[in-house]
């Protein structure tokens, strides 16, 4: 029934080669659906129509009545801006207003090709199927517009959501939506704009979200007026992945505004009419516990583990005079977004709906679907997505779903269930530690003849896969293959350092992970851009000249060329402080730092940051500057003073007062983006601005204080 | 239950609380204000931060029954029918990532220009420095309370 014409449409210039299919889903009004057509032959095509049902998607585009264009993505926003970027794509090739595009995160539905927010995939994946259905439906509009007024359709133009004639008649997006629909061929071709005639793309641009935000409308998860939906917390064990051994609710259930106490296997839930009466509640429970299965474990154990895992020194290459070795510590994070976990569900009978920040939604599904015996048929659970305040890899794993709707169907009600700030620092899934350790291999004449890092880590836990369901099936039955395969996968030493290996020793520690901002890049390449300075140091080179000296890429080249111009390197300062510097080039794109540091005081002190990207085509360059500067500071926090520390399978740090996140008097007052743009592929952002960042940080605090950082954070005291 | 009455952005409301409940929870669970915003329960992050006549407070750790009578603003009072000069002043610097800490940080702002219409960067830091945004937007709300003191000097709907 939904079947009808599809287009194969290129995107221009480097895009050539990726095909993106488009086809028109039967709607009263013009909507259209694309997809990556990675996977396709180019014929395919001109083949039979595909079934709506069959094809997995990457997005929809509707155009209504009213004129205005909904875009529905398999993505979450939770800060990072896509909402933005997306709505200009489609107003771009629309000829449309900015205003007139709205953008929607899409339920949770086996349709979509890929609905993860993650790995910094959403403009480089979508961006191309956007372009490409935007352009197919200005075609089409044009072409129901040309035989309303029984003209060819190749002499219309169209401007600010209106079809245009050369004799001045125009019509409306919105009256034209309904004919566009019952185009079978559009009769102009549906190729998106080249770059070079973008007027939205690339202007700076700000948040189609901003005075929702700052008037305090926009809604997270716990903001939803979903009827009759009750608070619940959860009391946890003081040890992580603890369980409950005996449970006294009286005195807890005869306290105000309490309507149940539900034990869950993560713990014993109070719901009330309030959420400080559920924590008054919740705190009048007397429960003992089971300890978790991290309960031997402590920060040293913990560390005595990862360094027995590094193994033996390998062989040097033939001709090594001298090999210099470099270790590193990097500390379990917690991601701390500023919106807890928490989700509003609402069970009836053999239906649950829950409204979630899910990164995963898919992923959310299954675990809800699981945990309340529907495993065949997750169906069952529809999972709205709604915005995040914030995620940075904690959202994968949707714990507060699967808790609220086990709460929900106990209770006989919806409710909102809401991870307290101590819940959510001490029982999270956290960027694992790890030790790693460099040697590099030196030949007589300050050549390198060989670089081996060996990095060992808990185990990530990547049971979601990434988004897709083949490796969501192996990710759930073989988590280290993911996690191996995605290590290889992802990372490189940029430079001729000889012959360059690296290995992940994985280590089985019963301590909950998850991806965090840039993944493992977060630790191996940032001890990597560390013990680049160090080789710089025992070589006597500036660690400048050695990077540009032995960079394999000339995009990393220029990005810190661009940060030496613009930073000043090398410029006199004052004793104690000094500048540094880093690169990085991941998910298609290629970044470098340049940070100035004061060590004088106790605390080192960050002076100035100065960033340079080469992220390809700069969709919004306000939101890449957003994200690039974000991350610095991501960066600079849990290099100076955020990290965890494990006492006996228990989270110490439980808030912000002692997970020191930076503050505004710890970040410098100006953080300069510059974008350098080698071509007009759509680079990731998300995670680019991360590992460069620590990695500067820490290569200016050696170049001031004379002491190479290797264990982080460096303020065991806070800043 | 004690029935507490006070002014909520501009209207008398009463509620039916116990005395030492925390006003968060009157706000979001009882009158359904959700701009104040739970980020950590114990005033170290600063998402709830409000006006309690017309200082910034921590509705997170404010007892209702210590409000009776007085008045309390939120982001959603701010800027009446239309925005508040910090308002937007934070649309023009485009501050906002995630969001979630933003009403908070505004409120803060608000005050600090208040009383400081000429805030240095060290005022900034030190009237600011108790709201966390783990997002790391400190250098967009530094540019935009800069922006907004601007405007409120020349003197655009000065509150």
């Amino acid at each position: 029934m939904a079947d009808t014409h599809k287009s194969d449409t290129a995107a221009p210039g480097v895009m050539d080669r990726r095909r993106f299919l488009t086809w028109v889903v039967a709607s009263p009004t013009l909507m259209i659906a694309a997809r990556l057509g990675l996977d396709l032959p180019p014929a395919a095509a001109a083949e039979a129509p595909v079934t709506e049902a069959a094809t997995p998607l990457s997005l929809l585009l509707a155009l209504q009545s009213d004129g205005r264009v909904v875009t529905t993505l398999p993505r979450t926003e939770m800060g990072q801006g896509i909402t933005t970027a997306v709505a200009m794509l489609v107003a771009e090739e629309l000829d449309l207003p900015l205003g007139s595009v709205d953008v929607r995160s899409a339920d949770a539905d086996p349709r979509w090709l890929i609905q993860l927010t993650g790995l910094s995939t959403t403009m480089r994946y979508l961006s191309g199927p956007l372009r490409a259905a935007a352009a197919d439906a200005r075609a089409r509009l044009i072409t129901a517009a040309a035989h309303r007024w029984k003209v060819l359709a190749l002499t219309l133009t169209t401007a600010n959501g209106e079809v245009h004639a050369p004799d001045g008649r125009r019509a409306g997006y919105g009256e034209l939506a309904e004919e566009a629909a019952r185009v079978l061929l559009p009769e102009v071709l549906p190729l998106p704009k080249p770059p070079s005639r973008y007027t939205v793309v690339g202007q700076p641009t700000g948040r189609i979200d901003a005075r929702d935000i700052v008037t305090g409308k926009a809604r997270y998860a716990l903001d939803l007026d979903v009827p009759g939906a009750m608070p619940a917390v959860v009391a946890r064990p003081p040890t992580l992945r603890g369980s409950v051994q005996s449970l006294d609710a009286a005195t807890a259930r005869a306290m105000p505004g309490v309507v149940g106490v539900v034990p869950i296997p993560s713990g014993v839930a109070v719901v009330a009419e309030t959420f400080g009466q559920a924590f008054a509640a919740r705190d009048a429970l007397r429960i003992s516990w089971a300890p978790g299965p991290a309960s031997t474990l402590s920060d040293s154990d913990i560390h005595a583990r990862l360094l027995s895992a590094i193994g033996p020194r390998p062989l040097p290459p033939l001709l090594t005079t001298r090999t210099v070795e470099g270790r590193f510590d990097f500390p379990y994070l917690a991601h701390a977004p500023m919106e807890t976990q928490s989700c509003v569900a609402r069970v009836q009978g053999s239906h649950a709906e829950v409204w979630s920040g899910a990164q995963d939604p898919k992923y959310a599904q299954r675990e809800v679907a699981r945990a309340l015996g529907w495993e065949l048929t997750p169906q069952q659970v529809t999972v709205h997505t709604v915005r995040a305040g914030g995620g940075f890899g904690r959202r994968f794993f949707p714990e507060a779903a699967v808790e609220a709707a086990l709460v929900s169907r106990a209770v006989g009600r919806p409710v909102k269930l809401m991870w307290s700030r101590n819940d959510d620092m001490r029982h999270g899934h956290y960027r694992p530690a790890s030790h790693h350790r460099i040697l590099a291999h030196l030949g007589l004449g300050g050549s390198i003849l060989g670089w081996n890092h060996r990095a060992a880590i808990p185990t990530v836990e990547f049971p979601h896969g990434f988004g897709d369901v083949v490796t969501a099936m192996v990710g759930e039955v073989l988590p280290e293959v993911t996690s191996a395969v995605f290590f290889t996968l992802t990372q490189h030493v940029p430079y001729r350092f000889g012959f360059v290996t690296q290995q992940l020793t994985e280590v089985p520690i019963p301590i909950p992970t998850a991806s965090f901002r840039s993944v493992f890049t977060s630790q191996v390449a940032v001890a990597n851009e560390i013990f680049v300075d160090q080789l710089a140091r025992e070589l006597q080179v500036d660690p400048v000249a050695l990077r540009r000296s032995r960079l394999t890429s000339s995009r990393l080249r220029a990005v810190l060329d661009k940060v030496v111009s613009e930073g000043r390197w090398g410029r006199s300062l004052p004793p104690g402080v000094a500048q540094g510097v880093a690169v990085l080039e991941e998910w298609d794109s290629a970044i470098a730092h340049l940070v100035e540091v004061d060590c004088t005081a106790e605390a080192p002190r960050v002076l100035r940051v100065v960033i340079a990207a080469d992220v390809g085509l700069p969709i919004n360059p306000k939101g890449i500057e957003a994200q690039l500067q974000g991350a610095a500071v991501d960066a600079m926090s849990t290099t100076l003073s955020a990290g965890l520390h494990i006492d006996a399978g228990a989270v110490r740090e439980g808030s912000f007062a002692d997970y020191r996140w930076l503050r505004m008097k710890h970040v410098p007052p100006e953080i300069q983006v510059h974008l350098v743009r080698s071509d007009d592929r759509v680079g990731g952002v998300g995670e680019l601005g991360y590992p460069s960042a620590a990695a500067a940080l820490a290569n200016a605090i050696a170049r001031a204080s004379g002491t190479m950082p290797t264990r982080f954070p460096i303020l065991e005291g806070g800043v | 239950m004690p029935a507490h009455q006070f002014i909520l952005n501009g209207q008398t409301v009463t509620v039916e609380a116990p005395e030492d409940l925390p006003l968060l929870w009157v706000l979001r669970d009882v009158l359904g204000v959700t701009g104040p915003k739970y980020g950590c329960g114990v005033g170290v992050c600063g998402a709830c931060t409000s006006h309690l006549d017309g200082e910034a407070f921590r509705p997170c750790l404010q007892p209702v029954g210590g409000v009776a009578g007085r008045e309390v603003l939120t982001i959603e009072g701010l800027g009446g029918e239309g925005l508040h000069p910090v308002q937007e002043a934070w649309i023009a610097e485009d501050v906002a990532q995630c969001g979630f800490c933003q009403p908070g940080q505004i409120m803060a702002a608000v005050v600090l220009l208040r009383k400081n219409p000429h805030p240095s960067d060290a005022d900034i830091d030190a009237a600011m420095s108790d709201n966390v945004c783990r997002c790391g937007t400190y250098v967009r709300i530094r540019a935009a309370i800069q922006r907004a003191a601007l405007l409120l000097r020349n003197g655009a709907g000065a509150r």
